[in-house]
Formats: C-alpha cells, sequence, structure tokens
C-alpha cells in the first residue's frame, strides 16, 4: 500500500438479496485530504460507509482503511478511525466533562492521557466554564464541535464524518468546517458526507455516487468544468438526474 | 392578509423562544422562514396552526383569529410538520383516505390538487407508509395536507435531510401549488432555497432579523464583498483573520468571502500582506453577497 493512501477501495461490491446497494466501487483518499462523499438518499453512501468504518461485511471487493483489511482487521480498523454523525454523537445525560472521558475510556486511554486530552479540549472549544453542565443543555453548534472533538480524542487517521452539520447556523457551520480544514492540515483524513453541496466546494476532492457506483470523481473546481457549470448543486444535478 | 402576525411572544421555562414577532403573509404568496435549528420557527408554526398558544400577541390565519376561531383555522389549512407524522401501520392510500374522512371530503373531491404529486407515489398505494423512503414520505405528507384543499400550507422544514435532486423537485411542486391561489408559509435552514421563494423572513434566537424579497435583502449588504482564494486554504483563513482590516472573513466553498473595514480598500495591499504571509497564486475578485452573507451580517 503507498504510505500516502490511507483509504484504498477496489472494486467494493455490497449486495442484499437481488439488490446492489454498492457496485463495484473503486477510490483512493490520501492522507490529509478532506474527501467529500456524495450522493442522492438511497444511492448507496451509508452502505459504504459501514463497510469501510467495520460494521458491515463486503460482498465483494477489497478494502484497505488505515492499513488494515476490511475483511480481516476490522477491530484495527476501529481502533484507528473516528466517526461522527448528526444521530450519533454525545450522550444527552452526561456532563461536558464525563463525555469526554467516558470516550477516552472507551478508546482507551489512559487515565493520564484523558485527563490531558479533556483540559486541552476544553480550553480549545472555550468550553471552561460548562465543564459541568449536561450535554443536553448546550445549542446544537456546541453539540457538534465537541462531537468532532471527541470523535479526535485517540488521535485517529481518517474521522468519518456523516452529514455533521445539519440545522446549525451559517456562522456555526463555517466554524465547524474550520475545525475541519485545521484537523487535515494536522495530517488527519476527513472523510465527510453532506447534502450542502456548497460543503462540497470546502473539500479537496468530491465523488458522486449514483444508484451503487460512483459517477464522478475530482477536485470541486474540475468538476465544474467538466460539466460546464458554476456550482457543484448543478453538478449534482446533472449527473443525478441524468 | 392571509396570515397576520402581531407582536407574538412564546417562553418556555426560561427559554424566550419568540421574542415580539410581527409580519403579514400576503394571500398567494411563497413566504420562507429562514433560521437554524432553535430559532423559533417550530414555535411559530405551531401557535399559527393552533396547536399551541401564544404568551402575548395575536395572529389570525386566512383572517381566523387563533384564539377565537381556532376551529375554522384546522379546516382552512394544511399543516405538514417537521417530523413524518402520519400513520405509518397505515397503507399510503389508507392515510390518504383517513386524512380527507377527517376533513369530511373525499380523495376524489380535491384530486386534481394532489394528481401530479400523488402520481409518483400511486405505484406504492398499498405499501405502509413506515415502509416509504424518505422522499416518498415526504411526498404522501404532503399530498395528506392538501387533500382538504386548505387556504394556507405551513410546511415546516420539508426538505431537511434530503437531497438536492429532491429538494429541487419539491421546491418544483410548491410553485405549482402557489399556482393555484394556496398560501404557503414554509421554513428552512437552507439558505440557498429562501432564493426560491416571493419574501423571507430570517430569524434568529426567536427574533426577526429582516423581512423583505431575497433580492433586496442581498442588496441591503452594507459592504463590498471579494472572492480571496490561495494555495492553502486553512493558512489563507487563518492569515485573513490576522490582518487588522479585516471586517468580516467567511470559508465559502473554494473562496473566502472577505469584506473590509476601510472606506477606501486596494485589493493589492490584502495581496502583498498574503504574499508576505507565505501564500501564493492569491486571487482577489470582487463579488455578489449571497443571502447567507446578509445572514451573518445581521446575525453577527
Amino acid at each position: 500500500m503507498d504510505n500516502q493512501n490511507v483509504i484504498e477501495v477496489e472494486n467494493l461490491t455490497k449486495k442484499f438479496g437481488d439488490f446492489t446497494a454498492v457496485n463495484n466501487i473503486t477510490f483512493k483518499v490520501k492522507q490529509g485530504e478532506i474527501f467529500g462523499f456524495l450522493g442522492a438518499n438511497g444511492a448507496g453512501k451509508t452502505t459504504a460507509i459501514k463497510m469501510l468504518i467495520g460494521i458491515s461485511s463486503p460482498t465483494s471487493g477489497n478494502a484497505k482503511v488505515a492499513g488494515f483489511n476490511v475483511y480481516e482487521n476490522v477491530e484495527d480498523i476501529k481502533k484507528n478511525i473516528g466517526y461522527m454523525s448528526q444521530k450519533f454523537a454525545l450522550y444527552d445525560d452526561l456532563t461536558v466533562k464525563e463525555n469526554i472521558t467516558f470516550y477516552g475510556g472507551i478508546y482507551g486511554l489512559s487515565r493520564k492521557r484523558i485527563k490531558e486530552k479533556r483540559n486541552q479540549l476544553i480550553e480549545e472549544l472555550g468550553l471552561q466554564n460548562l465543564t459541568n453542565e449536561l450535554v443536553s443543555s448546550l445549542p446544537l453548534g456546541w453539540k457538534q464541535k465537541l462531537a468532532f472533538s471527541v470523535a479526535l480524542l485517540h488521535d485517529p487517521k481518517i474521522i468519518f464524518l456523516d452529514e455533521p452539520t445539519g440545522g446549525v447556523d451559517p456562522i456555526t457551520r463555517r466554524q465547524f468546517w474550520e475545525m475541519i480544514y485545521k484537523t487535515a492540515n494536522k495530517g488527519t483524513t476527513v472523510f465527510v458526507t453532506t447534502h450542502y453541496m456548497d460543503e462540497a466546494e470546502y473539500c479537496d476532492r468530491v465523488s458522486i455516487m449514483v444508484d451503487g457506483k460512483i459517477e464522478a470523481l475530482d477536485t470541486p473546481k474540475k468538476l465544474k468544468e467538466l460539466f460546464k457549470v458554476s456550482s457543484m448543486n448543478d453538478v449534482f444535478l446533472k449527473l443525478a438526474r441524468g | 392578509m392571509s396570515i397576520s402576525i402581531k407582536n407574538i411572544s412564546k417562553s418556555f421555562k426560561n427559554v424566550s423562544a419568540l421574542k415580539d414577532i410581527s409580519f403579514e403573509v400576503k394571500e398567494g404568496e411563497l413566504f420562507g422562514l429562514i433560521g437554524p435549528d432553535g430559532a423559533g420557527k417550530t414555535t411559530l408554526f405551531r401557535i399559527l396552526t393552533t396547536l399551541l398558544i401564544a404568551d402575548k400577541g395575536e395572529a389570525t390565519v386566512a383572517n381566523f383569529d387563533v384564539l377565537n376561531d381556532y376551529k375554522s383555522i384546522r379546516n382552512n389549512v394544511g399543516y405538514m410538520p417537521g417530523k413524518f407524522s402520519l400513520y405509518q401501520d397505515l397503507t399510503v392510500e389508507e392515510n390518504l383516505a383517513f386524512f380527507a374522512t377527517i376533513f369530511g371530503t373525499t380523495i376524489a373531491e380535491n384530486y386534481d390538487l394532489i394528481e401530479d404529486i400523488y402520481i409518483q407515489i400511486e405505484p406504492f398505494k398499498k405499501r405502509r407508509a413506515g415502509k416509504l423512503s424518505g422522499g416518498m414520505k415526504q411526498k404522501l405528507a404532503l399530498c395528506c395536507a392538501l387533500i382538504h384543499k386548505p387556504k394556507v400550507l405551513f410546511l415546516d422544514e420539508p426538505t431537511t435531510g434530503v437531497d438536492p435532486v429532491s429538494r429541487k423537485e419539491f421546491w418544483e411542486m410548491l410553485k405549482r401549488l402557489q399556482q393555484k391561489g394556496i398560501t404557503i408559509l414554509v421554513s428552512t435552514p437552507y439558505m440557498d432555497e429562501a432564493a426560491l421563494c416571493d419574501r423571507i423572513a430570517l430569524i434568529q434566537d426567536g427574533k426577526i432579523l429582516e423581512i423583505d424579497s431575497p433580492q433586496n435583502i442581498v442588496n441591503h449588504f452594507p459592504k463590498k464583498l471579494y472572492n480571496v482564494s490561495a494555495n492553502k486554504m486553512y493558512e489563507l483563513i487563518e492569515s485573513l483573520k490576522k490582518y487588522e482590516h479585516q471586517y468580516s472573513v467567511y470559508p465559502f466553498g473554494e473562496f473566502v468571502h472577505y469584506a473590509d473595514k476601510r472606506d477606501v480598500f486596494n485589493p493589492q495591499d490584502l495581496q502583498e500582506y498574503l504574499e508576505a504571509n507565505n501564500l501564493n497564486d492569491v486571487k482577489i475578485e470582487i463579488t455578489n453577497p449571497t443571502i447567507e452573507d446578509t445572514f451573518m451580517e445581521l446575525a453577527k
């Protein structure tokens, strides 16, 4: 495996009975890259991500994530990735501090390390006055930023973000993207799905899935040139509508 | 006026969800309520559809008062809540028949109103609503909200979590309904959808930031706005934020939207500053503000 690639996918396929949810997809993602994984509802994105994070076994094809094989080394994959989605994030009835400690424990960090990380994270996010507040009482934007930081507690090689910014105000969304840039700048790969096409433009490269296949993969700039349109939204509409 | 809202306030315990909200929606208008989660959009919808009583203020819908004539309002409005609220155990067909019966009408009587939407889900009419895909659920919910031919249609975040293709189709459906004379109040967190409305209200933290046509709202942006790009995005944002003359710096896709504090701004100065900060391929071009720029300016 090329040292630069942290995800290598080759002819990956997943079938449910007669239905092919993911059809022979092939792509690579580099270290430190922000990779946008787009597609219409039902195009197969979630199924593909589940295989990459080691919770669903492929029907055929190969994939390596963080250097580990998706068939044999799923536990190693899980230790080397972070995952955050709108639905699965933090425990509402634990405090900010408790959530960080809990996830630090789950990721197998030592007590000393958890303490260090906790202090660092709270300071970076400016949450000093809120450490003993229940997460349920935080505004949505804060929850998302905290969930993102918690998913990075164990310094994973890759972080998977599944529609991370739904519903937040435009300023908070941008603060969130600045965190993403910062993370990628440190060398962590960011693999992100979103329905906001303007966010697709923030990515280094973008893939678009249609009916289980990857129909386009390039930088946003090149995709716009290829389809002769001015926005990723139009690229998406052209591809998905045929 | 189709909807009239005067000085409406509503609090839950110590959270003030709506603070002295006033605006009007004209008959036949497609009016957008644009704001993030927690702005108060759903609370306002629930007050207007008579499911919740305001602490203060007055409101009428289709000329009926939300307190005194709540029964008339319920007969004259369609409401599609943000959360899917149909009967999961009933089939597509049964749900529609149920809502028609509740409102004392039949599917046949108002079929022309829902026809072009219903046709798309008719092949699945024997399927239980709980087994439908997201896009189909949304279409069924819209049919059920329309089956009694309401004068006013309330749609609470109908396109949240929906992909761009389905979103576009949904807005095309709304335009057709508007042409049939139905007044529509629709909420959305997507700023790009705001441009498709006749008029919009920008709402945040229970307060209206501005009400106008999308074009006028954009015209009100107080500064000249520039697209800035360079070879390294993260460093570009950091450098711009440290620039002493910066008024606002927001990432916008492949560019950063930049506004300067000074009345006279020479892009060349900024170019030199960025290059001195080790950025290459620096490009600075004037650009048009979007609704999102205006929203962020007002919410600052």
